[in-house]
């Protein structure tokens, strides 16, 4: 593994739509290669802090840092520049509709890159491959199941070969197996395009499969109660709200149940 | 940044060696797999490539295409491929790119279809639309018997809220395009009628013109694109959204929960709405006649009066109410029919505003025919 490198900073950030303050004073950071998660109970903020962090909405006060750089105080050119280095993947793939799965993936080459045709056409068919969606390239996104389209929205989300990818409830809406598989490609893009990974999710299966760094957010005191390796805070957070949330409810058990929990849950 | 290169090498006439160096990276205009096919096209004893990647600096998806596009090129050529050294990430990535997980469908191609049987393709298409209006209809009669019993369920908040947006809210639009339709008409009888002297007629064309053709007309034109439009839309996203289903499932009837109040909040108001362009009409009419024809407004109105038969008016009102329903059923049933895309919302709300136009004029020639054989 590389060594230990920051990549994203979140710094004293507070969110808010109008007077409404969703989340307040968050602080933490996201190394080089890291699946950092964002957790916390439904209502939380968790997809709030997402949008704030790919530039969809301005936080409050505070910073998102990209390699040193806050994304809310510099010119709108060069936060475009930034934001061309992300891909995201929302909660219902957001595939546009009226395009076919090649439009849809070759649409930010088109727009961000001096690639001819030719070449756009072997990336999209290779970002088809990738999530085993090849042969699908003329279909529309009305045309494909739901996990297809998470895929197909995944392959668009990597067209550019982004330096961090954001996940929103990648598994929502999905079968055991399918999210089980995501959770897979995850990993093994994370490992071979050595991408920085932020998920939001409250699976556990995936927390424990996926994440080696997390943030917990808590809906009643609207900020962040608990950070680090999700294992870590599982085995030794003396929070009720974050061991309550790690065990489906079952609260404060003894230690030989929570190893189990832990080892079904931990990566193959 | 070094820039991607591409060298070649040939010791043995069967191999071929390839090296990749520099950042292969997308910035750098790395170069195509076609590159190497033109070399092997120099060489075709070539039997062998054996590909060396330990000079890369850096690689992304480019080095990917280009690897397939070797591979491929190369599978078509009958030659083997030797890839020494590829970085970890690229092997685990072609790795999972020819892994072929989801069953292929490959969607058919549409074939090239003769001109006759398109165009008997879309006749049909057209009696199929025809038959969808039917039914659309006949559900919509269903609803209005249950309605006249008592027994439909809608709510008559929503009715309240249906009428005021359509109603209330669209006076201004009415009242300012009323108001330049009366001016305009004014305006090209009055340069004409002047040659006459016969300017006070200006105030019968106006009253006469607003009252039986141009108010209803134009207040239905407006309340298509502006009503009409936004009931496809709204029931054209309910239908993406699945709440057309939930109110199924539930058994509630979507004809009568979102149809009915729709359109009996049309069928009420154009009446009112028209009648208030009547008068906008006029207004504008009587602006031209008091400055430009040195008419006073007391000649004016009383000539207006002296020509505008209660017939007349009652004709305008019918039409309008007629108008209304049918904006409301091209609106309602184009969203009711609109399929689950955001593409489709588009499609529904075009088609609501072109059928409710359609449906308008050819509702308007035959009441002026139906009245021409009543002389009314």
């Amino acid at each position: 593994m590389n060594p230990v490198e920051p990549h994203v900073a979140v710094q004293d950030l507070t969110v808010a739509y109008g007077d409404t303050v969703i989340l307040r004073d968050l602080t933490f950071t996201i190394n080089r290669g890291d699946i950092f998660i964002i957790m916390g109970a439904s209502g939380g903020g968790k997809s709030t802090l997402l949008r704030s962090m790919v530039g969809l909405l301005p936080p409050a006060a505070g910073h998102v840092l990209y390699d040193g750089h806050s994304l809310w105080s510099m010119d709108t050119e060069e936060q475009s520049r930034i934001l061309r280095r992300f891909g995201v993947l929302y909660q219902g793939g957001a595939l546009w509709s009226s395009l076919t799965l090649a439009e849809n993936v070759a649409l930010p080459l088109q727009q961000y890159t001096t690639l001819g045709p030719r070449q756009i056409k072997d990336i999209v068919s290779l970002k088809l491959s990738l999530v085993g969606l090849s042969g699908f390239e003329d279909h529309l996104p009305s045309e494909i199941s739901g996990g297809m389209k998470k895929r197909a929205a995944l392959a668009r989300a990597m067209a550019l070969d982004p330096d961090v990818l954001f996940f929103d409830e990648p598994s929502a809406g999905l079968d055991p197996i399918s999210a089980h598989l995501l959770d897979e490609l995850i990993l093994e893009l994370r490992d071979s395009l050595r991408a920085t990974v932020v998920v939001v999710t409250h699976e556990l299966a995936s927390i424990f499969a996926i994440g080696n760094n997390s943030v917990f957010l808590d809906a009643d005191t609207r900020t962040m109660t608990a950070a680090g390796d999700p294992r870590t805070l599982l085995s030794e957070s003396r929070d009720p709200k974050v061991i309550n949330f790690l065990t489906r409810g079952a609260g404060i058990v003894d230690k030989a149940q929570r190893r189990t929990s832990l080892d079904r849950g931990a990566r193959p | 940044m070094d820039p991607a290169a591409l060298a070649f090498a040939q010791e043995d006439p069967e191999a071929l060696a390839v090296s990749l160096s520099g950042d292969w990276r997308r910035a750098n205009n790395p170069p195509e797999a076609s590159a190497v096919e033109e070399r092997l096209a120099n060489s075709p004893q070539v039997r062998r490539i054996v590909l060396s990647t330990e000079s890369l600096t850096g690689w992304d998806s480019m080095l990917l295409t280009f690897l397939i596009g070797v591979r491929s090129l190369a599978s078509r050529n009958n030659v083997t491929v030797h890839e020494m050294n590829l970085p970890e990430g690229v092997k685990r990535l072609l790795a999972l790119a020819s892994a072929t997980r989801e069953r292929t469908l490959v969607k058919p191609t549409a074939p090239r279809v003769p001109i006759v049987e398109r165009v008997g393709e879309s006749a049909l298409a057209f009696w199929r639309s025809l038959l969808d209006m039917t039914d659309f209809l006949g559900h919509i009669v269903v609803a209005l018997v249950r309605l006249v019993r008592g027994t439909a369920a809608f709510r008559r908040s929503d009715l309240l809220l249906v009428v005021q947006q359509c109603g209330a809210q669209a006076l201004p639009i009415v009242s300012l395009i009323s108001i330049l339709i009366g001016l305009i008409l004014a305006f090209i009888a009055a340069i004409q009628l002047k040659l006459f002297g016969a300017q006070i007629f200006v105030a019968s064309i106006v009253g006469v013109g607003m009252v039986r053709a141009l108010a209803p007309i134009m207040t239905a034109i407006i309340l298509a694109g502006r009503t009409g439009a936004s009931f496809a839309a709204q029931l054209g996203t309910m239908q993406v959204n699945e709440e057309i289903d939930a109110l199924r499932t539930l058994g509630i009837s979507p004809m009568e929960f979102l149809v009915l109040p729709r359109m009996l909040a049309l069928f009420l108001m154009m009446p009112l709405l028209c009648l208030y362009a009547d008068f906008m009409g006029m207004l504008g009419g009587l602006m031209i006649g008091a400055s430009m024809l040195d008419l006073t407004v007391m000649q004016y109105c009383t000539k207006t009066r002296e020509s505008v038969q209660l017939n007349d008016v009652w004709v305008g009102l019918i039409s309008a109410a007629v108008f209304g329903v049918l904006v409301a059923l091209s609106g309602c049933m184009r969203g009711m029919q609109c399929g689950r895309s955001a593409a489709a919302v588009g499609d529904a709300t075009t088609s609501a505003v072109v059928t409710s136009i359609v449906s308008i004029v050819v509702a308007m020639a035959v009441i002026t025919a139906v009245c021409h054989v009543l002389d009314v």
